[in-house]
């Protein structure tokens, strides 16, 4: 079972690039307005214009190229799918019409196709970029400073982030439990193998034990924090400050006006 | 700072209902004082209320009868728990369910948040601390790539960085291996005797070796107070300690096999 050897969470590149010390909210904010923009645009020269400004960050970001790019592998059928789909399904001008079964290739069909997949492409380089220059701990940073302002709203917007926070804390901590437990059940002559339904019975033995004992680590975690005289996000202090730097301002300042600019033309 | 500095324990019972509704005593009539910069160690069979009365020092727990006066804050004020809990901090058995942040330095400020410290001060204790438990090299790294005795240490960092007066230790050694034991100990020793900030320490363990290192051991059984005495005294009544499913340590009884079977 491969996904639980690796324990390294997210996928985040340290590194010291442009890109990397941008402001984590500066990063946030421009991915959703990027992709906002990939959604409502249908021209292809604004699909040309995002590839290239993507081309542009993953170079200034430093990352290897191929890092990035395996981002892509698990949606190929993906692509393979949307392609095909308005290949054969849009009408239009007749470019070639398969023997088989008479499918018709449209001209119309084909550009549909290849806008889709570009942007799908696009938008998921864009959040794999994301990831890659930001940990987690900047992104849940970020989250924090950006929903504070629905605190007015009543919102728990300090106990949601709280709540990531600990999860990212005790991913690993429970993978390895259940490596471990995988192992006591292997040694005892449990299989995972086999056909999905036998895997998934197999999983079960393993789920029980492991929910058990996050229950209790949720237990002692609560007490550890209660003595540690936690209240909430109440009158608290932070150990990060977020300082945006005149970078920040004149990125957010391009893409803002970008986006308008789009959404206006 | 108060008239004085002591945790004063008053007849104080914990009860909690059974399965059947029927009271049921952890902890019975329990009365005993712990003066400023002393290192306490506490012994007892497994369900002797020794956890129990751990967390009523820092009013995790609130005892059924009878007051815990801590310093001049009774803990069963509810306005008073945010400054009891700052001056009694507590470490917990298992490292890795105490620690709560993603990487080693925001652990040793998550208490610091808490208390609303400014960022300036918070970032100088942290620093510190790093660098008074050796996990400087460790700082932006996330807490599963520590040791186990990495981690414990991280959990005791991150408790003295909110500078208790009084530290409760509750079994921090028990999951760890011997050369860890010793290093947490040492550790628990130095905080107490400590010149600039010495603190008094309260230490749960099993290890009647570790118990060795306090000025004053309290034995439980059965829920009560049963001895309370210098560890070297409470050692020679082996027969008592028996009986309380406890044992002296292991170079008390090989002097006393000696003794028994070596004629002089």
């Amino acid at each position: 079972m491969a996904f639980l050897t690796d324990i390294s969470l997210g996928q985040y590149y340290p590194g010291d690039s442009f890109v990397h010390r941008l402001d984590p909210r500066t990063k946030l904010l421009s991915i959703l307005c990027f992709m906002t923009a990939l959604l409502i645009s249908f021209e292809p020269i604004v699909l040309i214009g995002f590839s290239i400004l993507t081309l542009v960050i993953i170079a200034s970001s430093q990352l290897p190229l191929a890092l990035v790019l395996r981002n892509v592998r698990p949606f190929i059928w993906l692509f393979f799918l949307t392609i095909f789909v308005h290949v054969f399904l849009t009408p239009g001008r007749l470019l070639y019409t398969m023997p088989l079964m008479s499918l018709k290739i449209t001209y119309e069909g084909l550009t549909l196709g290849l806008i889709y997949s570009v942007r799908l492409v696009l938008l998921i380089l864009l959040a794999a970029l994301l990831t890659l220059t930001t940990s987690p701990i900047e992104l849940t940073d970020a989250l924090e400073r950006m929903l504070s302002p629905l605190k007015r709203f009543k919102v728990p917007t300090h106990e949601v982030v709280m709540m990531l926070t600990l999860s990212l804390r005790f991913i690993p901590t429970l993978l390895e439990e259940a490596q471990r437990l995988k192992n006591a059940q292997v040694s005892r002559g449990a299989s995972f193998e086999g056909n999905v339904v036998q895997r998934i019975r197999s999983i079960v033995p393993l789920i029980l034990p492991l929910f058990i004992s996050a229950f209790r680590r949720a237990d002692d975690l609560a007490l550890a924090m209660d003595s540690r005289c936690y209240t909430g996000g109440e009158g608290r202090t932070s150990f990060r400050k977020l300082v945006f730097k005149s970078a920040d301002y004149l990125v957010l300042l391009a893409v803002l006006t970008s986006l308008m600019l789009l959404i206006i033309f | 700072m108060g008239p004085y500095r002591m945790i004063k324990v008053e007849n104080i019972s914990f009860a909690y209902p059974d399965h059947e509704g029927e009271p049921r005593n952890i902890l019975s009539d329990i009365s005993l004082e712990i003066n400023t910069e002393e290192s306490i160690a506490i012994m007892g069979h497994n369900g002797s209320g020794k956890t129990t009365f751990a967390r009523c020092l820092n009013g995790l727990l609130r005892p059924t009868a009878g007051r815990i006066l801590v310093d001049d804050l009774d803990t069963a004020d509810e306005s008073n728990i945010i400054k009891l809990r700052h001056r009694v901090g507590m470490v917990f058995q298992n490292p890795d369910n105490q620690i709560v942040s993603t990487t080693v330095e925001r652990e040793i400020a998550f208490g610091l948040e808490n208390l609303g410290t400014t960022y300036e001060t918070m970032h100088a204790i942290v620093d510190e601390m790093l660098d008074q438990f050796s996990l400087s090299h460790y700082r932006r790294q996330p807490p599963h790539h520590l040791s186990g005795g990495e981690k414990q240490r991280l959990a005791i960092a991150a408790v003295m960085a909110m500078r208790p007066r009084y530290l409760v230790l509750d079994e921090p050694t028990s999951l760890l291996d011997p050369g860890n034991r010793k290093a947490i100990l040492k550790i628990v020793k130095s905080l107490h005797q400590k010149k600039s900030h010495p603190i008094t320490t309260i230490l749960i363990t099993q290890f009647p070796e570790e118990a060795l290192y306090a000025d004053r051991l309290l034995i439980f059984n059965k829920g009560r107070l049963a001895l309370d005495d210098k560890p070297g005294v409470i050692f020679q009544k082996s027969r008592e300690l028996e009986m309380m499913g406890l044992e002296p340590p292991l170079t008390l009884k090989v002097h006393r096999m000696l003794k028994k079977y070596i004629k002089y």
